[in-house]
């Protein structure tokens, strides 16, 4: 009996194990430094091109000549090794790989820590180093040590404004910021079911501020409608009983809409507590907050109003930003005065656009507040996207009301 | 494979963020990483690194996946680092670079010596023989070689 990374990597936790990755990718951010360690290893070719993905999400479009340079010879690269290549603009790494590329049963490597995110599809996904993608390129395999797992009981209902933003950030705060270190999270339980894949991707993306090595969703009739709708057929996984390190109980009707205070992802405060405190910016995005569902539910709260500060919304891939400009989410988003970024990661590191100045503070539906992340003495305060819409129209943290 | 180097005490939960910022990060100079090394944490800190050994509370290296904070301390100079536990990622770049670490609860006295035994499973930072689970023979191949790109050389 076994948990779903053992039936994946086929070995029982603590053993390595030796594996063919199945999709691997780099950004332009970790792209650069691969491509380096690639050709130091004396490369003899990639080991499967059509399996190594490069997207270009961090910096986009390049803020600078030295920025362009570097993603000149890695974009020329990938073009002339015919490895699957999205340029600037096409949207983050962990969104395009979860717009009907990765499936179920997949072992999927990333190099960026937030791969667990597409663990949602009931794959074994994780991040590594730029060293270790190099020897993935070369090889196409590597290493791992099976993870022990730990369960996240989910039973019961979201209510009233609360959200999975708000639901990851009680399992993060219930486990700490290393409370899964070198493990693997299930999200199990009557409630895990009927989650939509946005919410499972939510859930699944904030895994690694708990340290976990991925988090996963067994994958179901939710997985399976989602994938078809990209035109791929994906096998269902019957969860067996296995036996978990650790589980926690999470009752959703519980949650309530938080905050998390900087510097910090696991020191969570509801809302409520902090209503009232004012932010120089909104920046609503991410691989955590920015697919078509957050910025259709961000425009049903400010549309036909203003935003009272300098809100950002950055759609996570290109075709978030099509949907959403299909539908008029996008015009309304634009009538209540917010800007609207190229489709990537926007202001969520702090290289180019949206950097906070001192003493400043932003509010962010991203998954990271880490001191100076977003701007040197700076201060990120992360939450829902609700939240994060209620607070753009007042200029100051703003309990969310059901849209 | 051993190694010796004065200690370092830093806190627990040092993320990748603060070992190096991601303003520095779009370059292939490394020396730039290696200047700016905790340059949020304490500015002071990064002359000082040449020759340490740094003791560190739990989960060091969370956050990013950024190899340039490992690599940034091994261009520093550090020795290696000791902590009770490392993030994974941040474990797995820095043998992949060939930067020691030590899983390990040591208390800690700043500029005290520090010395170790990665293939014996042993740490002492002048209070006796600590033992500590050696690296897997894999990972250790991989530190001997210097990095997983001479591992690499010389397995093809
Ligand atoms: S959106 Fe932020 S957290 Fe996600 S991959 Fe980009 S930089 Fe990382």
């Amino acid at each position: 009996m076994s948990t779903l990374s053992e039936r994946i990597l086929g070995a029982a936790s603590g053993e390595f194990v030796e594996r063919t990755v199945d999709r691997a990718y780099v950004h332009d951010g970790t792209g650069v430094l691969t491509l380096e360690s690639y050709r130091q290893m004396g490369a003899g070719g990639l080991a499967d091109p059509s399996r190594l993905h490069v997207i270009f999400d961090h910096i986009v479009p390049a803020n600078n000549s030295t920025t362009a340079t570097l993603q000149h010879e890695l974009r020329d690269f990938a073009k002339s090794s015919f490895m699957q290549f999205s340029d600037a603009g096409g949207g983050i790494c962990h969104q395009c790989m979860s717009e009907g590329i990765v499936l179920p049963g997949e072992v999927v490597v990333g190099a960026d820590s937030h791969s667990c995110t597409l663990g949602a599809f009931g794959a074994f996904a994780t991040g590594v180093g730029a060293t270790d993608m190099a020897a993935i390129w070369l090889t196409g395999e590597t290493w791992f040590r099976v993870p022990e797992t730990i369960a996240i009981r989910l039973t019961g209902a979201l209510a009233e404004a609360a959200e999975a933003k708000d639901l990851a950030l009680t399992y993060v705060s219930k486990l700490g910021m290393d409370g899964a270190t070198y493990r693997a999270l299930e999200f199990i339980g009557e409630s895990a079911g009927p989650l939509s894949m946005d919410d499972r991707l939510v859930l699944c993306n904030l895994a690694v501020e708990t340290g976990a090595k991925t988090g996963m969703f067994y994958a179901d009739g939710v997985t399976e409608r989602y994938l078809a709708g990209y035109g791929v057929t994906a096998q269902r996984q019957a969860a067996e009983p296995c036996s978990y390190t650790k589980e926690v109980d999470i009752d959703l009707s519980d949650v309530v809409p938080l905050i998390a205070v900087p510097p910090r992802v696991d020191t969570v405060k509801p809302v409520h507590d902090l209503a009232g405190l004012p932010v120089d910016q909104v920046f609503v995005g991410t691989c955590t907050n920015g697919r078509y569902s957050d910025l259709a539910r961000f425009a049903r709260i400010v549309a036909g109003k203003k935003v009272a500060v300098r809100t950002i919304v950055v759609p996570a891939s290109r075709a978030v930003l099509a949907e959403a400009v299909r539908t008029g989410v996008l015009a309304d988003i634009i009538a209540a005065g917010c800007m609207v970024g190229t489709p990537g990661c926007g202001p969520c590191l702090g290289a180019h656009l949206g950097v906070i100045g001192e003493g400043e503070v932003c509010l962010s539906t991203a998954n990271r507040n880490f001191k100076n992340r977003m701007g040197v003495n700076g201060e990120i305060y992360l939450s829902s996207v609700a939240t994060a819409a209620a607070s753009a129209l007042e200029g100051e943290i703003t309990e969310p009301v059901v849209p | 494979m051993q190694g010796t180097g004065k200690a370092i005490c830093l806190p627990s939960d040092i993320d990748t963020d603060l070992i190096i910022a991601g303003r520095y990060l779009r370059t292939k100079d490394r020396r730039i990483w290696a200047e700016h090394v905790f340059e949020d944490l304490d500015p002071k800190l990064a002359p000082r690194l040449a020759g340490a050994v740094i003791v560190a509370g739990k989960n060091f290296g969370c956050g990013s996946s950024r190899e340039q904070a490992a690599i940034a301390l091994k261009e520093a100079g550090v020795v290696a680092v000791v902590a009770p536990t490392f993030a994974r990622i941040f474990f797995r770049n820095a043998i992949n670079i060939g930067l020691p670490v030590i899983e390990a609860d040591l208390a800690c006295t700043e500029g005290k010596a520090v010395t170790f035994d990665l293939s014996a499973g042993w740490v002492d930072a002048g209070t006796g023989r600590k033992k500590v689970a050696p690296l897997s023979q894999r990972m250790l191949a991989i530190v001997q070689a210097g990095g997983l790109v001479p591992y690499w050389k010389v397995k093809r």
